[in-house]
């Protein structure tokens, strides 16, 4: 069922996409239930271990008719009894009866893509029938869970804004899903004629089912034929320890070890101190092995790259996962740097997104969805930047000479302090407020968009595109009006970026609000991000 | 409680020049009968925490609990003290492409929203407000921190308030 169907129909790569009903992967149900059939076949194995030793060696334990398959075990109570034939047809039953909620759950699943809308419909019972606007499109990403993954299936999510509006079509063939990422992003942009040449899904997987399963497994996370090589940032594996072991956590443990060590040192006395410590120290030492262990495997083969429909994000060693956003459905971006990794001018990206992924394990991989890149040098940060806000920054010419519009201003949003022909900070006395970062505080207002720049010590540039602008406000509390000062929040969609500066002058607060109020009307009133092809032929 | 003095300038603070006024201009005022709403709204929390705050003064006999109560009525004076004149800065204008709201006298906040952010506009009606017949507009973007409230307009301010929004949005519809 992974083989694409062949047929290129006018309605794109896959076929999928021409506005039938189609059902999905026939081992979806299984898929699905994936982990919970596992677990119930391991306890029912674990429960008979004794009752499938005893027929294969019936003398090993039973000898006397006693022992544990005495009278109170079920099954040979049933046996006993002359029930057996009864109990095997209700196991039977149940299975059967598993069996045909699965084919006719499956056989009601089905979901539909036209040229305005995806729609799903779902349940036996109670019937679900989801539908998403095309235009309204935040993103499409594909997971690709382990056991998912070794079966060849993968989840396609398209991301709609809100909480857990995301319409989900779990599960579908590998080369499957790939394909209909590719039409749904077609439709969506609102391109009107097919691009030549549509990208031949799993062309070369010929051989038998498992050496394809090998390849697919082994296969680049990227599909290199995708993007331009040049647009893709990658992280090396020492880089992604190093920066998870400088962070403040690993250098409180480290603490707490040396603290440990030092009772231990001084002395049998404070034994008891000691183990106390220890056991304190345990569950310290496993939390942030496991943190470790999770962002190493999630982010190694870590890849952002430029593809004709927007950003792919791609990540994970042994489930996988990538999205594709469309250009405009990033509504805020921070670029930081924690102090440790200023000796190594690393930086991360996160961003504010409309849609919120609640599916899978919560809140941290709604985190993890909202980081663009997870540690970089500052020439990563710029080409990712580059990648998420292209208005802003343009994007990286092949011979490299021009230097990209805005590159100076945002070199000084990142390290820079003191006000400029662009950057505008806060006045000396507002040093109360920002002891350290009053010289670097500040905002400068570009065409394409609003950054804000904020503290010395942990050092952040927060970049709000003026088409995504949702309202701004001016805030003044009664400690700042005595100084003249003022703060600024420009309001985005809600998410890990902060959009607010403080501590800014009065006049200046004002001119900001003022400014950005402007743009963002007459951004929102040229922006078409919503069919971001549609001008092209 | 005060005059109705529905175009009343900005208090006095303005003069100093501290306080930040980024759009001057005229403000579109609220229903000076907010006021009485407020303070209706006021009592009753009064009445609630006075009482509840007392409760271990007579209870237990401690002549020093006795601080709780008074403390909490002291607050609630004060901020019965203030309402007139919050209810006076509360204040609205529909410019070309935007709404903006001002609100505040000690923590003074401006918003600015473009008609076409808005997703929808609620009218709300609370038990006292609804007796002096007046409404809280309350709009919503697709930032959860926007939170812009009008309250005290007249009921069919608040309306024909609303469908001019809603006009304004339609015809400035954009994406998110």
């Amino acid at each position: 069922m992974t083989a694409p169907d062949g047929a290129e129909t006018r309605a794109g790569a896959t076929g999928l996409a021409d506005g039938e009903w189609h059902r999905l992967h026939p081992a979806t149900p299984l898929l699905r239930g994936g982990l919970a059939l596992v677990a119930v076949a391991g306890i029912l194995i674990a429960n008979l271990r004794e009752r499938l030793v005893e027929w294969f060696l019936p003398d090993l334990f039973c000898d006397d008719g006693e022992g544990y398959c005495g009278p109170s075990d079920p099954v040979t109570y049933l046996i006993d009894e002359g029930y057996l034939l009864v109990g095997l047809g209700a196991v039977l039953g149940i299975v059967l009866v598993v069996i045909a909620f699965f084919y006719v759950s499956w056989r009601m699943h089905t979901f539909r893509i036209t040229a305005e809308v995806v729609e799903v419909r779902s349940g036996v019972l109670f019937r679900t029938h989801r539908k998403a606007r095309l235009d309204r499109i935040q993103g499409v990403s594909i997971n690709r869970p382990l056991f998912a993954r070794l079966f060849g299936a993968a989840r396609l999510e398209v991301e709609v804004a809100g909480q857990d509006a995301n319409v989900q079509l779990a599960y579908l063939g590998n080369a499957l899903s790939d394909g209909l990422r590719a039409d749904i992003l077609r439709l969506a942009s609102g391109a009107r004629a097919e691009a030549a040449g549509a990208p031949a899904p799993g062309a070369a997987a010929a051989g038998s089912l498992i050496d394809r399963r090998v390849q697919e497994l082994l296969a680049p996370e990227l599909d290199p034929n995708l993007a331009p090589p040049e647009s893709v940032v990658r992280i090396p594996a020492t880089r992604l320890i190093a920066s998870s072991v400088l962070s403040v956590s690993a250098i409180f443990l480290v603490v707490a070890a040396g603290a440990a060590i030092m009772i231990l040192v001084l002395g049998s006395t404070v034994a008891e101190g000691f183990y106390w410590t220890l056991f304190s120290l345990i569950p310290m030492v496993l939390g942030f092995g496991s943190y470790l262990v999770n962002r190493v495997l999630k982010f190694l083969r870590y890849s952002i790259a430029a593809t004709p429909d927007g950003v792919r994000i791609g990540y994970g060693l042994l489930s996988t996962r990538n999205e594709t956003l469309p250009p405009g459905r990033i509504h805020s971006v921070s670029v930081s740097q924690p102090l440790l990794w200023r000796p190594f001018d690393w930086w991360t990206i996160r961003v504010n997104r409309a849609s919120r992924t609640s599916t899978g394990d919560g809140s941290q991989q709604a985190q993890q969805a909202s980081v663009v890149l997870p540690v970089g040098t500052r020439a990563d940060a710029f080409r990712v930047l580059g990648l998420v806000l292209p208005e802003l920054v343009a994007a990286p010419s092949a011979d490299e000479t021009e230097a990209p519009a805005h590159a100076d201003v945002l070199e000084r949003g990142l390290a820079g302090r003191d006000s400029d022909a662009d950057f505008t900070t806060s006045p000396r006395r507002a040093a109360v407020f920002r002891w350290f970062s009053w010289r670097r505080n500040g905002f400068a207002l570009v065409p394409a968009a609003v950054l804000l720049r904020r503290g010395a010590i942990w050092r952040e540039l927060a970049i709000v595109p003026t088409p995504r602008v949702q309202s701004v406000a001016i805030e003044q509390g009664p400690l700042a009006r005595s100084l003249r000062l003022a703060g600024v929040v420009v309001h985005t969609v809600a998410g890990p970026v902060s959009t607010h500066v403080g501590a800014l002058d009065a006049t200046d607060a004002e001119r900001l609000f003022r400014d950005a109020a402007g743009a963002a009307v007459a951004a929102a009133a040229n922006d078409r991000t919503h069919r971001w092809r549609a001008g092209e032929a | 409680m005060t005059s109705p003095d529905d175009l009343a300038p900005a208090p006095g603070e303005a003069a100093t020049g501290a306080e930040i006024d980024p759009v001057p201009g005229e403000w579109q005022r609220v229903s000076s009968k907010q006021v009485v709403v407020e303070l209706v709204g006021l009592l009753v929390s009064a009445v609630f925490v006075v009482v509840g705050t007392g409760i271990p003064w007579l209870l237990s006999g401690v002549a020093w609990l006795v601080i709780l109560p008074i403390a909490a009525l002291v607050l609630h004076l004060a901020i019965a003290a203030f309402t007139p004149r919050r209810v006076r800065a509360i204040g609205y204008r529909l410019r070309e492409d935007d709404l903006v709201v001002r609100k505040g006298i000690m923590f003074l906040r401006v918003v600015a929203v473009p008609y076409g952010r808005m997703q929808l506009v609620d009218i709300n009606r609370g038990p006292v407000a609804r007796a002096f017949r007046l409404s809280e507009l309350k709009l919503v973007t697709a930032a959860a921190a926007s939170h812009i409230t009008i309250p005290g307009l007249p009921e069919a301010d608040a309306e024909q308030l609303r469908d001019r929004l809603v006009e304004l949005a339609e015809s400035r519809r954009a994406g998110l």
